[in-house]
């Protein structure tokens, strides 16, 4: 769909010379792709009309630099505008006063509530806070159950309310038992729930009027759809939140509601959920989120995720690398063994929109039973082929096969997967990894 | 929760219907036969019913062409006929989507449940199996979400509400492992097997490999099974749905759909495009928590209650 906006833009605009003023004409036939785009990313219709209303006005008359396209120039424009409007980076939980100091997660059926309680939880114990999770969920099955052993896995205190079947009720309890046991923070779960559904709701604010929380977070499905913008409105009214929680931003959805959600509410995105796992929380980027939201794909948290499993000095390598181009197949042995740590590279690859589709990209990735077979196969070869791939004939693929004890198939696929990848890497790179690596925005 | 949570569904329905009637959008009155007559609010108000429902942008784009293109031709003539033309080929698109599952007798026969996280698969095994044993089915229940936290417990408790028996083995077993017990046991019985799988998000490659493995063990054990792949879509989802019935199909077929949710606000539109592109069966609809709140699909009553407020 909008694997490069940029590239799509540049398309539109070949006619035009990368110099003088961005005139009306050009900024409208721009604005309808990102427009598009954005409507794709499930940005709200409402907030969509404006933000193009708005960044339209900006760009008409701006200048394009020199060493830019005019398509490249307007992405730009569009990109710092969503980064702006998303805000600050923001993680800041404001607890310090209150004793103990109350965090109610509260939003939608099957957003990830429970499951992002147990990461905070997480997160704040190792920030020295001493935490106690609070399930006041009385009504979905087994909601008890779910965090109490998400909390006994994190070795996070569950405050146990005896069966006792008032949410009100519990989290009073909960706030004198913290009181008396010296829990200075309590995280409260809180049922899934329908913002149309006006006792339900009801039973949000007596909680929030009982216990007076630091910290109320809204909870959002990064895949929600237009709806978001209702949804949100209706919670921050009745509750006025604190702040947002965007979970399953692991998967490939564009998240939009990202930005309908800010504009909506006014609150900012403080974390995202990276995972099922009570680790997988993350602190909001919004220029990540911006890249994202365009289909320029979430690269920088790919080559975050890369590193954190490569020691420094091999994926400031590979990075060269990919940006020369020059990635050799001693490189890929090299790196065999280190994305094996990364877990499933589909996995991380899964996170940029449409490339996870692609089916080409399966093969790409050697599976472990593989590995082996895969690194003899590079054993056999000699320096040369390993720097050139290209000489790499039948004559030598057969002797190649004969060397390592597999067989001509098993070196072709082996050939065939590296230039997959190769090529992959190269796609990355030109959606934006280079600059993205260097500086922060993939436009420069 | 409350009782009353599927009355939105049903209340939308009939504005939906209403509102076939009189119109459903606010300019349609100014719209005369002939294209000088028609002001562009209102192909800007049909955008935004149907992008705000998340049929998404190129759906809506192609429909107001075809729209204008009609009205250039002189074939809307009346108020209602543009929002008619609209929902008949909606439904159109629907319509072969249709198709309730049959369930054959005295035979044992294996629903795999499959989705993206917290779409409400369990919850729907759950209301099916209350279905189902209404109409006098032998059933099992199979917890093969051995991964999420208290997986099991929960569809013990859809278990224990809906009086079905549960096959189950303690969490963290190879849901393979579980799967095979209970085709056994199934079989012996000729009962339906609802198999609860765990959330797994359409980009995961190593947790779909995960459901091709229990597919092939299901179909080595009792060849044929599962009989049905049902897909669970959460309404409130946007474009990315179609990414998830895609890929979903793509790795390991899928062969019904439910549609969650359909409750709250959102319209879950995105199941036309899916629909449209896919053609699978739409099994179920889900209009709330409650063990009763499954609905078969119906293209019509689905199409007018997109259009309902
Ligand atoms: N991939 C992924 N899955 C997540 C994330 N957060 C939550 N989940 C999963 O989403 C599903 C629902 O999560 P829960 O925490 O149970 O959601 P909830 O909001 O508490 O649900 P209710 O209490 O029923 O309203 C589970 O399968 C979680 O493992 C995330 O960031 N990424
Ligand atoms: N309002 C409403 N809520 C629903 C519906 N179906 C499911 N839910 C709720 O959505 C939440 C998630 O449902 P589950 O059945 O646990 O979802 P799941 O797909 O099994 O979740 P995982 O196994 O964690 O991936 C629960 O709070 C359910 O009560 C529905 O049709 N309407
Ligand atoms: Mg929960
Ligand atoms: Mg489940």
């Amino acid at each position: 769909m909008f694997e490069n906006l940029t590239e799509k833009l540049d398309a539109i605009f070949k006619k035009l010379k990368g110099r003088g003023m961005l005139d009306e004409e050009t900024v409208a036939t721009a604005m309808k792709s990102i427009r598009m785009a954005l409507l794709e990313a499930d940005v709200n219709f409402r907030v969509t009309k404006e933000f193009i209303e708005d960044v339209s006005q900006r760009a008409v008359g701006r200048e394009v630099l020199d060493s830019i396209t005019p398509g490249q120039q307007i992405v730009k424009i569009v990109h710092d505008r969503l980064i702006e409007l998303m805000g600050a980076e923001s993680s800041h939980l404001n607890l310090s006063n209150r004793f103990p100091a109350p965090v109610m997660l509260v939003g939608l059926q099957g957003c990830g509530k429970t499951t992002t309680a147990a990461k905070l939880a997480r997160y704040l114990k190792n920030r020295d806070r001493r935490v106690s999770l609070v399930s006041a969920d009385v009504y979905r099955p087994a909601a008890i159950e779910q965090l109490r052993v998400l909390g006994d896995r994190t070795g996070v205190n569950v405050y146990d309310s005896h069966g006792q079947s008032d949410p009100v009720r519990i989290c009073v309890d909960a706030v004198e038992h913290g009181k008396a046991n010296g829990f200075d923070t309590l995280i409260i779960d809180t049922a899934g729930r329908l913002h149309i559904d006006d006792e339900l709701m009801d039973e949000l604010k007596r909680i929030k009027d009982a216990v007076n929380p630091a910290e109320i977070l809204f909870v959002a499905d990064a895949m929600t759809g237009q709806d978001a913008v209702s949804v949100a409105e209706k919670f921050d009214a009745l509750l006025a939140i604190d702040g947002v929680v965007l979970t399953k931003m692991d998967g490939d959805a564009r998240g939009g509601a990202a930005l309908s959600l800010k504009k909506v509410t006014g609150k900012p995105v403080k974390f995202i959920g990276m995972g099922e796992k009570s680790d997988a929380l993350e602190v909001f980027h919004p220029e990540r989120m911006a890249s994202r939201i365009l289909g320029m794909g979430d690269i920088l948290t790919l080559v975050e995720k890369a590193q954190t499993a490569m020691d420094e000095k091999t994926a400031r390598d590979l990075e060269r690398k990919i940006r020369k181009d020059s990635f050799t197949l001693n490189d890929l042995k090299k790196q065999l063994g280190q994305i094996q740590k990364m877990g499933s590279l589909q996995d991380i690859i899964g996170m940029i929109p449409g490339l996870g589709k692609i089916k080409a990209l399966k093969n790409a990735t050697p599976d472990a039973r593989e590995l082996v077979k895969t690194t003899a196969i590079i054993d056999s070869m000699t320096e040369q082929e390993r720097l050139n791939y290209k000489i790499i004939n039948g004559q030598r693929r057969k002797r190649i096969a004969r060397g390592s004890g597999t067989t001509v198939q098993d070196v072709n696929t082996v050939l065939k997967n590296y230039i997959e990848m190769r090529k992959m890497m190269k796609k990355l790179s030109k959606g934006g990894m280079k600059s993205m690596m260097r500086g922060n925005l993939p436009f420069k | 929760m409350t009782n009353n949570s599927d009355t939105h569904f049903f209340a939308r329905l009939k504005k939906g219907l209403a509102k076939t009637r009189s119109n459903v959008i606010r300019n349609l009155d100014e719209m005369i036969s002939g294209e000088k007559f028609i002001s562009k609010d209102i192909f800007e108000d049909i955008e935004a019913i149907l992008i705000g429902a998340d049929l998404g942008p190129a759906f809506a784009s192609d429909m107001i062409e075809a729209m204008k293109a009609r009205a250039k031709r002189n074939e809307l003539n009346s108020p209602d006929a543009l929002t008619k033309i609209m929902k008949e080929h909606m439904t159109t698109i629907l319509r072969t989507c249709e198709s309730p599952l049959k369930i054959p007798k005295d035979e044992p026969y294996a629903i795999m449940v499959v989705g993206v996280n917290g779409t409400g698969k369990t919850t729907t095994i759950g209301k099916m199996a209350f279905r189902f044993k209404k109409n006098g089915i032998p059933l099992l229940l199979v917890a093969a979400d051995t991964f999420r936290a208290a997986a099991i417990e929960q569809l013990g408790i859809w278990a224990e509400r809906a009086d079905v028996p549960l096959i189950k083995q303690k969490m963290g077993a190879d849901p393979s492992a579980v799967v095979f017990d209970a085709l056994h046991a199934a079989e012996a019985r000729k009962a339906v097997m609802l198999i609860d799988t765990a959330g797994r998000l359409h980009t995961k490659t190593g947790l779909m490999d995960e459901l091709k493995k229990i597919k092939r063990i299901m179909d080595r054990e009792l060849p044929g099974a599962p009989h049905e792949t049902l897909l669970v879509l959460d309404a409130t989802t946007g474009q990315n749905a179609v990414m998830q019935a895609q890929m979903f199909h793509q790795e390991i077929g899928i062969t019904g759909i439910a549609l969650t949710k359909l409750d709250g606000t959102a319209k879950g539109g995105i199941i036309i495009r899916i629909a449209q592109e896919m053609g699978i069966p739409i099994r179920y609809i889900g209009v709330g928590e409650g063990l009763d709140d499954l609905r078969r699909f119906k293209s019509e009553e689905f199409v007018e209650a997109l259009f309902g407020e």
